[in-house]
């Protein structure tokens, strides 16, 4: 194995792994810390694709500036979304696997809807920075990929200063824990569910935007994100953002490693064999809590 | 005590780091009553939960003469433990009556998987049902009873297991005078079974009508054991229990 | 009625219904969106003795599915298997696969097991893509050659006796599983799991049985998939639109009886061969999803559970 490629597959795997962390950080909220098992995550991230393509065709607006620009109305999307499986599903106790059954239906409802709107052709942005390259020694850093990773790990650090500096936050964190102790603080653990689960789709839309500036994107490409978002949690351990950046620090080295060395057409293997893997055997993740 | 049922010996739990059984021993007898108090958090259901094989803790159980610790819970309740949950927790899709069909053909008998039941234990139901006085409900969906109904319908499943040792884990939380005498008969009525039983229980009225020995928990360890009067007369339950 | 005189009716209405229409009808398009619908009544009621019966989601379904038509491929490529040899072979390899995935992930909870087999599924679909042997991502040509057998006038109408034939059998394996003790464990563990080991339930086993008995189930509807395209690719088989499919039909029809399935396959999958022709592919599958969700959301006992509400009295078993 030769040095300079063994550099660049560590390197891009390093960048991958903090797009990772925006793709996933969403999943770690809504499934980890709040208990909603959103697997329709992967769909609103294709959302955030084609809006940010769609600005950047029509008006040559920036992804990221529109990523940022639409976050409010992924965050309301996400909060009536959540209103109303709280009335249909939660609220009304039991069988938590109907509620899966529902976003699974989201999920596959709003890829066939993106295909009928606009077509399964590829769809991707321009911004000046797409092309560009730098180089250090003999490690290439592409800023397709290294504006991306500087914008997730921005994102994500904030959300973890923004649960574990504020009250807000710290409600967060015990709605999955101990829902009692909140509403004795006077907390309406609902009202703190649909907020978080407002900033965890709005962490979809951003990614969507990163996810378009990377690659090209088609509506079908959701659901292979859909083991990627899932196993990037459960990996770092539940609930936790710490853990969220780890496990991504993992599975995007592990892909690229498995690109650069085995071919391409294997790296959707790994995130979903990895995800299975530490269900399997670690179920409280290869950090625990 | 020889020719005990269960014997439990040094039972722990430990959740992460808090310690919510310390090392308990508890025997009962055939056929005894045995009333379970303690203050909220005291380790109670915790120790049901180490008897009925729902959480595995350290330390030894007996039961007849079988070490329990190899043995997940629905081995447990072949041998003879049935328990009743502190929440009910029927069977909420099905009739009050296949209620009781689940733990006659699984755990009274070894029923063969592949055969429909011929409805030989469906007299049984009937007959468990007509003695907690469930039986004109006996067609009704599990989820549409009462409270008080579906604590009987707890207990007449367990019966329905033909248990040796019944643990009643809060059978009595919440309900009104009436009820919880209508219950208590229940429960009474196992004495002419030869079924010995737990009671896990609040309400000292009725422990103190129930009980022929009363244990109590606290933080996790076993500060009293004993006939009523001695154990209500101890100082050191007056301190930890009674007195707050 | 009885388990065998119930096996007995389906399997000979099902013999009675291929024989007379392939008498009467000469189209083959009649066959062939026929043994489509037939093969999404083997699929839901597959699906439904894990996901109704038991209440485990298996999104995966189209990894069992293809698992059954790859065996077929790998045995006709080996020595042109007879038929029936690729139909219990994908039977056996999915039904092992069902009962070691089962045995890796039934130990965690529902929501966890149901995102392992959508994991599951695509790890098989990436092994599938990348092993040239059955054509990788280019997939792999069967074709059947000869006379059709049995003095069958063409191929898809011996194929749809055939899935008419296993269609009946796995309705009647469900309804035998949902009638038996077995069956009656299982509800218990849908209920309530805690509840149904502390009455004496073996959870695990009886999880595994329904693991092994679904997927099974839906390897055999796979193995006579190849045959009946000639051509199969991973992408088409698979598609996640099987998952989306055997979800819908169960729930559309109602997941607490065998019968739900059956009803829910026949109506939306009748209603798609119409559209597929009329309208277009995607807004077919635009309108499954739609029912799922609607359905999931304000009807979420099916059809049957209509009449099973109006009755206000659960079925007696």
């Amino acid at each position: 194995m030769s040095g300079p490629l063994f550099a660049n597959a560590l390197v891009s795997g390093l960048l991958l792994a903090g797009f990772y962390a925006a793709v996933s950080v969403g999943i770690s909220i809504a499934f980890g810390m709040l208990d909603v098992v959103n697997i329709a995550h992967p769909a609103f991230i294709i959302l955030g694709s084609y809006a940010a393509s769609i600005a950047n065709a029509s008006m040559g607006a920036d992804p990221i500036v529109t990523a940022v620009a639409l976050s409010p109305a992924f965050f309301a999307l996400g909060l009536l979304l959540y209103r109303f499986y709280h009335a249909t599903f939660e609220r009304r106790g039991r069988e938590p696997l109907r509620g899966l059954a529902f976003f699974f239906g989201i999920l596959f409802v709003t890829e066939v809807a993106l295909i009928l709107a606009f077509g399964v052709d590829y769809r991707s942005v321009t911004a000046r920075y797409i092309g560009t390259t730098w180089r250090l020694g003999t490690v290439d850093l592409p800023l397709r990929l290294f504006v991306p990773f500087v914008v997730s790990v921005a994102m994500t650090l904030s959300l973890q200063v923004f649960l574990s500096r504020t009250f807000f936050g710290r409600a967060v964190l015990a709605v999955g824990q101990d829902q009692l102790a909140l509403q004795l603080m006077g907390v309406d653990p609902v009202r703190i569910k649909q907020i978080a689960f407002g900033i965890s789709i709005a962490t979809a839309g951003v990614a969507g935007a990163l996810l378009v500036i990377i690659q090209p994107v088609q509506p079908s490409l959701g659901r292979e994100y859909i083991g990627l978002v899932f196993a990037i949690p459960v990996l770092g351990g539940m609930g936790s953002i710490a853990g969220t950046l780890a496990g991504a620090a993992i599975l995007g080295v592990a892909t690229s490693f498995t690109a650069t060395f085995f071919g391409p057409s294997w790296a959707p293997a790994v995130s979903f064999g990895l995800l299975l893997f530490a269900l399997a055997f670690r179920p409280s993740g290869l950090f625990g809590r | 005590m020889s020719g005990a049922l269960l014997v439990a010996k040094g039972v722990t739990k430990r959740f992460g780091g808090f310690v919510a059984l310390g090392g308990v021993d508890l025997s009962v007898g055939a056929g005894e009553r045995v009333g379970l108090i303690g203050p909220n958090g005291s380790g109670k259901s915790t120790l049901v939960n180490c008897i009925a094989g729902t959480v595995r803790g350290g330390g030894s159980i007996e039961f007849d003469g079988h070490d329990l610790a190899p043995l997940p819970p629905h081995r447990r309740i072949r041998l003879g433990i049935a328990r009743s949950f502190q929440i009910p927790r029927p069977f909420a899709s099905m009739t009050v009556l296949d209620n009781l069909r689940i733990p006659l053909l699984y755990a009274a008998r070894a029923h063969p998987l592949l055969q429909r039941s011929r409805g030989r234990e469906t007299e049984e139901a009937l007959s468990i049902l007509r003695q907690v006085g469930l039986e004109a409900k006996a067609g009704r969906l599990s989820r549409e009873l009462t409270q008080v109904d579906m604590r009987k319908l707890e207990l007449a499943r367990a019966i329905a297991s033909h248990p040796k040792l019944l643990v009643a884990d809060e059978a009595l939380a919440g309900l009104s005078a009436s009820e919880v005498d209508e219950i208590l008969a229940i429960l009474l009525e196992m004495k002419g079974r030869g079924v010995a039983v737990i009671l896990i229980e609040h309400m000292m009225r009725a422990v103190l009508r129930f009980s022929e020995r009363i244990a109590v928990l606290v933080v996790g360890r076993k500060i009293a054991d004993g006939p009523a009067e001695t154990v209500l007369r101890d100082p050191a339950v007056e301190r930890a229990y009674l007195g707050q | 009625m009885k388990t065998s005189s119930f096996t007995a009716i389906a399997l000979c209405t099902a013999l009675l219904v291929a024989g007379t229409t392939s008498a009467l009808v000469t189209n083959d398009y009649f066959f062939s969106a026929s043994y489509t619908v037939l093969q999404f009544v083997v699929l839901a009621t597959a699906w439904n003795i894990l996901g109704g019966f038991t209440g485990y989601v298996n999104f995966g379904s189209a990894a069992f599915f293809a698992l059954g038509a790859y065996s077929s491929i790998v045995l006709d490529k080996l020595f042109e298997a007879p038929i029936t040899l690729s139909i219990l072979s994908g039977t056996a390899v999915a039904a092992l696969v069902g009962l070691g995935m089962g045995y890796l992930t039934l130990r965690l909870r529902g929501v966890f097991f149901a995102i392992a087999t959508l994991a599951f599924a695509e790890v098989l679909f990436t092994f599938v893509v990348n092993w040239d042997y059955v054509g990788g991502a280019r997939g792999a040509y069967v074709v059947l050659q000869g006379r059709p057998p049995l003095g069958f006038r063409s191929f898809v109408q011996f194929l749809f006796a055939i899935m008419a034939l296993m269609a009946a059998g796995a309705v009647a394996i469900a309804r035998f599983v949902q009638t038996s003790t077995l069956g009656l464990g299982l509800a218990a563990i849908r209920d309530d799991e805690v509840a149904a080991e502390c009455s004496g339930v073996p959870t695990l086993r009886l999880k595994l049985v329904s693991t092994t008995v679904s997927g099974g189930l839906m390897g055999m509807a796979g193995a006579t998939f190849p045959y009946f395209l000639s051509y199969v690719e991973p992408h088409g088989v698979f598609s996640l639109s099987y998952a989306v499919n055997s979800i819908a039909m169960p729930l559309i029809g109602g997941m607490y009886d065998w019968a739900g399935p059956v009803i829910g396959a026949l109506l939306l999958g009748g209603l798609q061969q119409v559209l597929q022709v009329n309208v277009s592919a995607d807004w077919n599958l635009f309108l499954v999803g739609a029912l799922l969700v609607v359905f999931v959301t304000i009807a979420p006992h099916g059809i049957m559970g209509w009449t099973f509400r109006r009755g206000r009295r659960a079925r007696p078993t």
